[in-house]
């Protein structure tokens, strides 16, 4: 049994302590917005914040997230209140597949909760652990740009 | 414009297209589906235009075999040409005979009347009546028989949201890889490391099973299946049936059945003279001139590489096989399945849902089968299978290898009076289709009474696989462009985005660049000269103006997509590191002409993603295999373009509201590899002839 808080809620698990995390957020608790995509720490789909820190949820053992606080993309928006980072990309309508974003949502927010007025640079930086195969790397960039000069 | 479009003629029931649902929205059916390039968002654009109805109120019911109707596969940027142009043509039906039944009821001419977000009525008018109450969840019961005017073009809107995205921003599970049933199974499968391997036995016996007869396994509700080399792993808890998958493949003991070695580029061929496009049998005349110059280019084989591995879902219930699938052919794969399972057709639906952009042909229709032989094992129970990055990477049917020669002659003015172009490359038409002939389905490879791939057959259709742009656009006398194809390759191909385009317009439009050269001109100019097409003319000078002048580290490419849609430019500018030879892009820039626009913020997101996605291509994509192994097997071993390396892309539309909309989405890929080749022998005098475009080829060129 492993006690988790995702989103601000309490959650008691039954699930093997190594279970990574993403298997239990998508099959257990319902929330799919954590994509399973590389499992291999290659791609970012599947990032969560762990305790406010970044995290592969792809290969993080549940365990290791016991008694800490989980933010999914979930935890981060919902339709009647999107995130900045969210309302940003939706202006900009940066995607395609779309198969990308949760991981990129993820990252950017915890990046302007850091730096409200990131550099172009820090906006680059932070997002190249992520693969966006569809080429709408452009967009995401405008819209994050957009949002960091508070346009 | 009299002719009505091809898939009204096929299916003219008004029913098949538009329904005006009980309340407030409209449905319109499609049988092409959404990949990411945003085609629900068009369609319910021009749905709305046509009927009066707001964009929000649209529902687009993408491809699902028996509902929709059958538009064969979503591929060569023709949906909106296709789709769009019957739905429009529907859409204007309905329309008619919606104001002919409100000018019945109100009491005024059809005429007078128009519709406004549903609800219609005249100037003047003090009653009104909606779409809903005339014909609200009732059928039209009308055929299409002849073509009736559409409603002029109004201005596009500027930023249409598309559609899908608040969804997918919010994390909700709208791909395939989401499905859920209460009663679901998860499912792997464990495959040979390459499309050239069977099983020889397995290290432990605990794994030793009979056919597809259920084996005692250490997990729990977990079960293997296995037929010839076909291996899944079945369960109700997902991460058990990964864990256990991993343990019978680190089990498994694979043979190689034949190396991974196929005919060079270059040697034997099926040749075909090419007439304006189109593949004609007989003899290939010799060159016919002394060329001033001759060079070779060549591009590796390129992976779809998506996001996503791919998956199904599968339910075997009462004799009847239903499949959900991110293939973007399902009424191909429907026949197939049927085919290779030994069933009807009619016993079996594929249902078209979302996976991560595809590009092309890669393992989505294989993971079908996969999903196919699960359910049947599993009677009654959904079984949703995934694959692995690592499967997708090794599995998927690659973009093939081309290479292309080229030939010209110049006289003293520096105009070109002789052009040959020999392009070599395997098979680029590898779906799945049903016959007799064997099947391209990998799980029909693999199992105990195996079905061989049929083999590769030179296509002769216009402008298809290795021919496609081989033909130039510019005006030449007596272009003589050879088609060769070769078979078989050393690896499993099919289609990738743009096919051959591709490499055809990375080879014409780099070896325009070096013929500008010899003459003396500037690539624009010498373009210019050689180019008669007002539309081709109006976008190369776009892009000219567009990035303020092709001059110091900037090349310059042109093509107009199957030399029949989209036309595009493109300007790249590089930075070349002197001394670690890597090339970086820090801009691009696009003028496109997909005549009229339905989308315009779709349509630049679609130039800009297949610049980009090209870009990645060209400058750092290229599989890497021996004689026995597939080295690229994940993100590392296949590296990609990232967000620290993406360019700042500025794209100018030239909208032409007359003229018919052209596909879009594939334009961009040829000219962007070729300006990305043109701009680094303008920034530092080396011309790489060979993709892609990394500081080793660099270096290799430079020393050359």
């Amino acid at each position: 049994m492993v006690e988790l808080t995702i989103n601000g809620t309490s959650h008691r698990v039954d699930c093997p302590g190594d279970e990574p995390l993403v298997y239990v957020l998508r099959n257990r608790l319902g929330l799919p917005g954590t994509r399973l995509a590389c499992g291999l720490e290659q791609c970012g789909a599947c990032l969560v914040l762990v305790d406010g820190e970044c995290r592969y949820a792809c290969t993080l053992p549940v365990a290791d997230c016991a008694g800490r606080a989980v933010t999914t993309v979930e935890g981060l928006g919902n339709e009647h209140a999107l995130h900045a980072v969210q309302q940003a990309l939706l202006r900009h309508n940066a995607a395609q597949c779309g198969f990308c974003l949760s991981g990129i949502v993820v990252r950017a927010a915890a990046l302007f909760r850091d730096e409200p007025r990131p550099s172009p640079a820090d906006i680059r930086a932070a997002l190249a652990p992520h693969i966006c195969r569809c080429g709408a790397q452009p967009r995401v960039l405008r819209a994050l740009d957009a949002l960091a000069a508070g346009v | 414009m009299t002719e009505l479009p091809a898939g009204l003629k096929r299916y003219p029931e008004l029913d098949r297209w538009v329904r005006i649902d009980p309340a407030d929205t409209v449905t319109v059916f499609t049988g092409k589906v959404e990949i990411g390039q945003g085609i629900t968002t068009a369609l319910a654009l021009i749905a709305s235009h046509e009927l009066g109805v707001a964009p929000e109120r649209i529902r687009v019911q993408t491809a699902h075999t028996g509902v929709t109707p059958n538009e064969l596969i979503t591929a060569g940027s023709m949906s909106v040409e296709q789709s769009g142009a019957a739905l429009r043509q529907a859409c204007a039906h309905a329309r008619r005979h919606l104001l002919e039944a409100a000018a019945a009821r109100l009491g005024v001419p059809a005429s007078e009347l128009a519709i406004d977000d549903g609800w219609i009525s005249a100037p003047g008018l003090n009653e009104r009546v909606s779409l809903w109450a005339l014909q609200g969840g009732e059928p039209f019961r009308r055929r299409i028989e002849e073509r009736i005017p559409e409603r002029p073009p109004a201005p596009p809107p500027a930023r249409q949201t598309r559609i899908d995205l608040p969804d997918k921003l919010l994390g909700r599970g709208v791909f395939l890889h989401d499905l859920h049933w209460p009663e679901m199974r998860h499912a792997r499968v464990v495959r040979p490391p390459t499309f050239r391997h069977r099983l020889e036995g397995f290290a432990g016996s605990e794994f030793i099973d009979r056919g597809l007869e259920t084996a005692p396994t250490a997990a729990a509700g977990v079960r293997l299946i296995r037929d010839g080399s076909f291996i899944a792993v079945i369960g109700d808890d997902e991460y058990q049936v990964v864990r256990h998958a991993e343990r019978v493949a680190r089990a498994c003991r694979w043979r190689l059945v034949s190396p991974l070695e196929g005919v060079p580029l270059g040697r034997d061929s099926q040749a075909f003279l090419l007439d304006g496009g189109t593949p004609v049998t007989g003899p290939v005349p010799p060159l016919g001139f002394e060329p001033t110059f001759s060079a070779s280019y060549s591009r590796p084989h390129l992976m779809h590489a998506a996001l996503a591995p791919s998956a199904a879902a599968a339910c075997w219930q009462g004799g009847r096989l239903t499949v959900w699938s991110h293939s973007q052919g399902v009424e191909l794969l429907k026949r197939t399945l049927a085919d290779v399972l030994g069933l009807e057709a009619d016993a079996v639906t594929v249902i078209h849902v979302q996976g991560a952009g595809a590009y092309g042909h890669n393992g989505a229709d294989d993971a079908a089968l996969d999903a196919a032989l699960c359910a049947l094992a599993e009677p009654g129970r959904p079984v949703l299978l995934k694959w692995t990055r690592t499967q997708e990477h090794r599995w998927e049917p690659y973009g093939p290898a081309m290479r292309v020669d080229l030939a010209a002659a110049l006289d003293g003015a520096g105009r070109i009076t002789g052009w040959s172009h020999e392009v070599w490359s395997y098979t680029h038409a590898g779906r799945p289709v049903p016959g007799e002939r064997g099947s391209n389905l990998a799980a029909a490879w693999l199992r105990a009474e195996p079905r061989e791939a049929p083999p590769a057959v030179p296509r002769l259709e216009p402008e298809v696989g290795i021919h496609r742009n081989a033909w130039p656009i510019y005006a030449l006398p007596a272009p003589r462009v050879v088609k060769r194809f070769v078979a078989p390759g050393p690896l499993r191909t099919s289609s990738l985005r743009s096919l051959g385009a591709h490499g055809n317009v990375f080879a014409i439009e780099s070896f325009m660049d070096e013929l500008a050269l010899l003459a003396g001109r500037d690539p624009v100019t010498f373009r210019l000269e050689h180019l008669a097409d007002p539309r081709a003319r109006a976008v190369l000078e776009a892009a000219a103006t567009l990035c303020g002048g092709v001059t110091g580290p900037r090349g310059v490419a042109l093509a107009r997509y199957k030399n029949r849609q989209t036309y595009a430019a493109v300007v790249v500018e590089v930075e070349v590191d002197p001394t670690t030879a890597a090339v970086r892009v820090p801009k691009v820039w696009i003028a496109a002409d997909a005549g009229r626009v339905v989308d315009p913020d779709g349509l630049i997101n679609q130039l800009e993603g297949g610049a980009v996605q090209a870009l990645s291509w060209t400058l750092k994509e290229r599989v890497r295999f021996r004689s026995d192994d597939i080295e690229s097997e994940d993100w590392v071993s296949y590296p990609v373009l990232r967000f620290d390396e993406t360019p700042e892309v500025i794209t100018r539309l030239l909208d032409r509201p007359e003229q018919p909309s052209l596909g879009a989405g594939e334009a961009t890929a040829g000219p962007t590899a070729a300006a990305l080749a043109n701009a680094v022998f303008a920034a530092c005098g080396v011309r790489v002839r060979d993709m892609p475009l990394d500081a080793e080829r660099l270096r290799e060129a430079a020393a050359a």
